[in-house]
């Protein structure tokens, strides 16, 4: 490849062109939303006629931006609550079907990554006819519920491709020297799964907390959830706060990914 | 933790996916075949109007078009991304993966808002076309078809990238150099080494990228706007402002079927390139 015939080196230039137009088109509108949420405008012109840090300000106001920090702060609890138990229940699968060589466990992995394909907003909408049947005003508890159905396939992917590399020779050595399944689950498989648990929680926080299809339905005036509020700022008033709280996300994703992976080595496993 | 007890550690999930996921879905499809919420009597009239309407036909058509062209707009771009990620030294690679990576982690919302501020009156493509002189008033991008697919190209890039990136890990750099070694051009060496290694992530990404283009509701709704009609946007309004939920969920179960038909026949594509 790296000696191009002088036949191949349109194909060649045509292909750097267009990999390099990807480049600047995938990370572009990042930089762009940045730049926005210092400008001095009113307005969502670009370039902006000079920077600021007023909408800074303004969006971690608590009196102006209240309902944007209540939104905030529920998104963030319901995020968590979402991780901890799509984490907990993805690894228990995951363990489960890695240890089996039966039929069923490759079927059972179709069943339990099936949320991944479905339309979420099919599912929102089900889950709200749902929730409305049983007669269950709007909660976190529902939204958790609602949240996890999704997350969960996230983690049993990350938490799955740790699992099938344990040495079962492991487990059966732990066991016959006398540790109890809980023990051995404790100080051997855990351990050596974590970086792909820690993983896996992650997704699952971040698929939670960027939720749009099912905190359509399921959230209330109670349960405002961030992407939802955003999204009506949109929609109303181009409010440059929305470009502030797009600063603000952009940083602590940014943030969360370099320590995600220097910790689990996070952009390896996102790459298969 | 028994080989013959380890299936019971699926449990939790399995049961929590059947009560709060498959109950869910199965209530879906019974609203659909009724006269309202209660599922009072049955009803085809949901239905009815879903199939025998033109509006909620072309509305269906939309969602398909939609979904095809970003797969299209994303191929275009993904691939030559993927093969430069491919060749590259660990550097730029590194750098190829978090562009990637960077995106999905940050909301959707935000990705959508990105392009509003591309798209718009003041925007950054109206303000270069305007001081460049190549246009003398700003145009229309925002609430158009173009402007949609443009943002969703974006926006989706990454569900293409990451598993191409991900199957062509599998190229050993050698084959390369062998396949041009032996005489064979760029395209040939291409088609013939390349192409078959990354079919399996490339209909992943078609599938990921058509499924997410086509329910995404949030850039519909903002940058699509009110004029084009999709199914996500009639789901959401005929279930939380109508409040027509048997209607509703025929048209989610609709947009459902488009998705897994869709879906199910690029996974049939790629078995019987496997094995040809």
């Amino acid at each position: 490849m790296h000696r191009l015939a002088p036949a191949d080196r349109p194909l060649a230039l045509l292909i750097l062109a267009l990999a390099v137009i990807a480049l600047l088109v995938l990370v572009g509108p990042v930089l762009i939303v940045l730049l926005t949420s210092f400008t001095t405008s009113q307005a969502l012109r670009f370039p902006p006629p000079g920077l600021t840090l007023r909408w800074y300000a303004e969006l971690f106001d608590p009196v102006r931006s209240a309902q944007i920090h209540k939104a905030a702060g529920n998104s963030l609890l319901v995020a968590f609550c979402t991780a901890v138990l799509s984490t907990a229940m993805a690894t228990g699968a995951a363990l489960a079907i890695a240890r089996s060589r039966a039929g069923w466990a490759r079927l059972a992995e179709g069943a339990f990554l099936a949320p991944l394909v479905l339309p979420g907003i099919a599912f929102g909408l089900a889950a709200l006819m749902f929730f409305s049947w049983l007669r269950q005003p709007p909660s976190f508890a529902l939204l958790v519920m609602g949240h996890a159905m999704i997350a969960a396939p996230f983690a049993l992917r990350t938490v799955g491709a740790s699992a099938a590399g344990l040495d079962p020779a492991l487990l059966e050595s732990s066991a016959s020297l006398g540790a109890s399944p809980w023990r051995t689950f404790r100080r051997v498989v855990l351990p050596l799964i974590m970086p792909g648990v820690a993983s896996g929680g992650f997704l699952a926080f971040i698929s939670s907390l960027d939720n749009v299809p099912v905190s359509l339905f399921l959230s209330s005036a109670e349960t405002d959830m961030l992407p939802i509020r955003l999204w009506g700022m949109m929609e109303t008033s181009l409010d440059v706060r929305v470009a502030a709280a797009s600063g603000v996300l952009v940083a602590v994703a940014f943030l969360l990914l370099l320590l995600m992976d220097r910790a689990v080595g996070l952009v390896r496993r996102m790459a298969g | 933790m028994t080989e013959q007890g380890a299936w019971r550690l699926a449990l939790p999930l399995a049961l929590a996916q059947a009560a709060f996921f498959l109950a869910p879905l199965l209530l879906l499809a019974a609203t659909s075949f009724a006269t309202d919420e209660n599922l009072g009597s049955l009803s085809l009239a949901a239905w009815a109007d879903v199939l025998g309407d033109a509006f909620h036909l072309q509305a269906v058509l939309n969602t398909l078009r939609l979904g095809a062209v970003t797969v299209l707009a994303t191929l275009l771009l993904a691939v030559p991304l993927a093969l430069l990620h491919l060749v590259a030294g660990p550097g730029l690679r590194r750098l190829i993966l978090l562009a990637a990576i960077l995106p999905l982690l940050t909301s959707v919302v935000v990705r959508t808002f990105a392009w509003i501020v591309i798209l718009g009156r003041e925007g950054v493509i109206n303000s270069a076309l305007l001081s460049t002189g190549a246009i003398a008033a700003p145009i229309p991008l925002l609430q158009t078809e173009h402007g949609l697919v443009l943002a969703l190209t974006q926006i989706e890039m990454p569900l293409m990238l990451l598993p191409l990136i991900a199957a062509l890990r599998r190229i050993d750099p050698a084959l390369l150099d062998a396949s041009s070694a032996l005489g064979a051009s760029l395209a040939r060496t291409l088609r013939k080494v390349v192409l078959p290694m990354a079919l399996p992530g490339l209909l992943a990404g078609c599938t990921l990228v058509f499924a997410s283009a086509s329910t995404a509701f949030i850039s519909q709704s903002v940058i699509g706007g009110g004029r084009l009609a999709y199914l996500p946007m009639l789901v959401w309004q005929q279930a939380m402002v109508v409040f027509n939920w048997p209607l509703a969920a025929a048209l989610a179960l609709t947009l459902m079927g488009s998705v897994l038909t869709v879906a199910a026949a690029l996974s049939m594509l790629g078995r019987r390139a496997a094995h040809a």
